[in-house]
This record gives structure tokens, sequence and C-alpha cells, in this order.
């Protein structure tokens, strides 16, 4: 490894510094660092958040909640599982988590990709403004949950009441999913779809077939007060 | 919020290892819960007609006089605010002596396996007070307390325990506790204290007592328990744990072939001694885990 190379490289092992201090170092003047590895994150929480600069962060490990909370323009990969709210409220750039993630993924993401290699908890992309989402495995219950805009993409299975309350988010679902929530419906895949699905499985590195996904959209009955509904939806 | 933690040895050449692994599994989750800290540990069971009774007493409290008054019949071993009273006698004549001539003495369980230890404290205080790191046993079920609906104090502290061998810890909040006591009392079911958890943990033991398998008595509570909960519960020979059907409370689970261990974050569990190679997941909700201690 040469020197310029070097000096492009961090490295800090959170079992010797403190969290607050890498993320105090994620958030200043980076100058030449390219890449930041983050060793034995055992689970911490509120790893590289408020990310605001072009740096490509390894997690290398296991991370807690929050992990890449706020993203703005860096690339951050979780080596491992991430805990609740990963990516939440994410703005730009990309976050990869190897292995699964617990519930509310990129919740209120308004930008950027989320790729979550293995499944998701309950409620991924509740309220998302924007992002767009990949999901290798499976979504648990509630997932898009009064999603407003961006995509969620999910190559296993959905829970129960996917897409309640959707605004103009769209789902595609490869699997089977258990149920609609209230206002979703399954609607036909145009050629832009097909098209929409294949780009973001090629960004997030999975090999499907995207004609096999089906689209779920707002039936947009519930963005007006309806007085004959008498509480039913 | 809450922190829970179970841990079942599976390798039984590793039961000596019980405490020593979950102390750093308990103050994990010290943000969770820094008001109180408890830990029930389910040891080699007691010969049948044995019985031990877990006691809590109020600070500054002299045992001298409590071991006189139960004689020769109970063996007693103190340790700070607790002591572990062993007896061939029958529990409930026990209970009533005690109640009578030591009102400030709280009973915290009662079984053939199960010692209990809880307190107002960090989990570092009671993990050090009670000597944790240095208990064996098959497994235990632990939790941190941040208190949300009832005062802090030590009946209020986590586990709870109901008939013998059984308790429970729980991350969450139940909104209909006071309903589910007025259905207990009348049966004859006394309540220790004022927290949301007791009712479950007791009308859960109430439940199989009356015929339900554990699985049966959780299911039924999906409409009966109304509320938020990850409940983590042990009994002589098991550890479950469910959760209702948002999951809005954390929980992971982490399995090799020496153990299995729960915690409602991965911060309790990076420790563990080969959890790079466990198999990790999250109990999905309104399914029923559980897991047998190996005879």
């Amino acid at each position: 490894m040469n020197a310029a190379v070097d000096a492009a490289t961090r490295v800090f092992d959170l079992r010797a510094v403190p969290l607050r201090e890498v993320n105090r170092f994620l958030h200043s003047d980076l100058g030449g660092v390219r890449e930041v590895r983050i060793e034995h994150p055992d689970g911490a929480h509120s790893i590289a958040v408020g990310m605001d600069a072009p740096v490509h962060v390894d997690i290398v490990g296991h991370a807690g909640y929050y992990a890449a909370g706020m993203n703005k323009h860096a690339d951050v990969v979780v080596h491992g599982n991430a805990g609740p709210g990963v990516a939440e409220n994410m703005m730009s750039g990309t976050v990869r988590v190897k292995g699964f993630a617990s519930v509310s993924a990129a919740a209120s993401a308004r930008g950027g990709l989320l790729v979550v290699e293995g499944d998701c908890g309950l409620r991924c992309g509740i309220s998302l403004k924007g992002a767009d989402v990949v999901v290798g495995g499976s979504v648990g219950s509630f997932s898009m949950f009064m999603a407003q805009a961006g995509r969620l993409v999910v190559c296993g299975d959905a829970g129960d009441a996917l897409g309640d309350s959707l605004y103009e988010a769209v789902i595609y679902v490869r699997g089977e999913v258990k149920s609609l929530g209230a206002d979703a419906r399954f609607e036909d895949m145009t050629e832009a779809d097909v098209a929409a699905v294949a780009h973001l499985l090629a960004r997030a590195g999975l090999d499907h077939d995207p004609r096999r996904f089906r689209r779920i959209a707002s039936a947009r009955s519930l963005y007006h007060w309806n007085v004959d509904a008498n509480q039913e939806y | 919020m809450c922190g829970i933690v179970g841990l079942m040895i599976r390798n039984p050449a590793l039961r000596d290892r019980l405490g020593e692994w979950a102390r750093p599994m308990l103050i994990g989750m010290t943000e969770r819960g820094p008001d109180s800290a408890g830990i029930a540990v389910f040891t080699e069971p007691l010969p049948e007609g044995r019985r031990k009774l877990s006691l809590h007493a109020p600070d500054g409290f002299d045992w001298a006089p409590l071991a006189r008054e139960l004689g020769p019949e109970v063996e007693l071993a103190v340790r700070a605010n607790h002591a572990i009273a062993t007896t061939s006698r029958d529990p409930a004549s026990l209970r009533a002596q005690l109640k009578a001539a030591f009102p400030q003495v709280h009973v915290l369980s009662a079984g053939r396996a199960i010692d209990l230890y809880k307190d107002v404290g960090t989990p570092a205080e009671i993990a050090d007070k009670y000597g944790l790191a240095g208990l064996s046993g098959t497994h235990l079920v632990a939790h941190t307390r941040m208190a949300t609906e009832s005062a802090v104090t030590p009946e209020n502290a986590h586990p709870y325990t109901a008939g013998e061998d059984w308790c429970l810890v729980h991350n969450g909040s139940l909104s209909n506790p006071n309903s589910l006591r007025r259905k207990l009392e009348p049966l004859g079911i006394a309540f220790d204290g004022d927290c949301d958890t007791e009712a479950a943990c007791r009308w859960l033991e109430w439940r199989m007592r009356e015929g339900d398998t554990l699985e049966q008595a959780l299911r039924r509570g999906f409409d009966e328990l109304d509320g938020f909960y990850t409940f983590l519960m042990g009994s002589a020979d098991a550890l479950a744990i469910v959760r209702d059907g948002f999951a809005c409370k954390p929980a992971l689970v982490a399995e090799t072939d020496d153990w299995v261990a729960i915690a409602s974050e991965y911060r309790s569990l990076a420790h563990l001694p080969g959890v790079e190679g466990a198999r990790l997941y999250e109990p999905q909700p309104e399914r029923i885990y559980a897991w047998r201690a190996a005879a």
C-alpha cells in the first residue's frame, strides 16, 4: 500500500475509541480521507449518523440503533446486521446492510438508497419520503405504512398490512404478500415499472427477473374525507 | 424502556460460566434500564420434597433473629439484603410464619430450582451486590428496569414470579393490568406490588395451573393481555420468549451448540465466546420460542 492510499484511509476500533470521537471525526473536514473503517461496532447505537461527505464507511460487524441515520452523500456498508432505524431520515448516498435489519429501516428517508441483503423487520420504509429501499429477503408487517414517496423492492415476501395508508410511494414484491393494508392495491406492472425494478436490482447487485415482481400502490381512496365511511377502512 | 437478558447453557460442562457470562450481558443493558435490576437463576433442582425460597429484606436488616425464628429446619444462606431459605417444610406454612413475624421481608420466589435476586440500583451495582459472576446453573432470566408506570422499589423490579419455579420479565407496557388483577384476585391470587408485569406473570401462571401448556397460555394471552410486550420467561427446565403482534420492543437471539443467549440488543451479546459463529435472529411477532435445558 502506498502513502497516498494510507492517507486516504482511516481505521477506528470502537473497543478503543469512543463512538463520539469517531462521529466527530466523520463530521469534520475529512481532508483527503476517502475511506473509513470502523471495527468492533458491537451493536453500538448511532454509528456514522449525520454523514455529510462523499466518503466510504465500512462498519465491520453488527450495528445498533440508527446506523447511518440522516446520511447525506456517504456510502456506508454494515458488514453484519443493523438494529432499529438503519438509514432513518437518509437524504442521499447509499447504505448497505450485508445481514438483516431490525424494525423501521429507512424510516422517513427522503433520498438515497438503502440495500438490505437479508430480511427486514416490521415497519420497513415507514413514512418513506423519497428514498429507494431494496430488500434481498423478506419484510415484516406494516411495511411502508404511510409512505409518501420513494420505492420499496422486496425480493422475498411481505407480512401483514403492507402499504397501509400509502400516499405516492410504490412497492414491488416478488414473493407472497400476507395482506395489504388499507387503501393499498395491486396494480399492473408497466414497462416503466419493470425498468425501475431492473435498475434498482442492478444497483443493489441482486439478480432477479424484474418481471416476476408485482406492483402495489395507493388506491387514493383515503385522500379525501368520506363521511359515509363510518371509520371503516 | 427496559432491558431483558436470558442465557441457557446447553453444554453441561459450561454451567459454572453462567453468571460470569451473564454479568456483562446485564450491564450491557444499563442504558435501557438504570433504575433497578434482577436475576432469576435456575439451578439443578433440589430433591422432591425440598424447597427454596428467595427472600429480600430492607437495608440494614438483621437476619439473625429471622434465622432463630425459623429454627434448624430451615437453612439460610444470606447475601446482603437477600437470603435463600432451604427447607423440607411446607412452603406455605413457612411463608405464613415469615409474614407474621417479619412483614418487612419479601418472598421473591419459591421452588426447587429458582433463586431470585432483585433490587434498586444500576445493573452493575446489583450484579456485584449479589455476586452474579459467581452464580452457576442451567439458565437465567434477567432484567434492567427503566420504570414507566409504577414506583422504583425492589418489589416492582423484575423478574416477577408466581407459583413455583416460574418467572417472567417484561419490556413494554400493558394497558389492562387492573382488569386482569380484578379477574385473578377473586380466585385467591394475591399480588405483591402494582406493576403491570405482575398481572401478566400471575395470569400466565394461573392459566398453566388450570391445565394450559405454556404455548396455550401464551396463545390465549394474545387476546387477553393488551399492550406492548416482549416477555422472557423461565421455568425449572425451560427458557421462552414471545413478542406481541406489533413487536415494538426489541429482542435478539443468538444460538450456538454451547448456549442460547437472548437480549434486547446485540450490545449485550457482543462479548459472548463464540458469538461470531452464532445463529442470530429476531423473534417473529406472536411466535413462541422455547428452549429446554439439557438433563
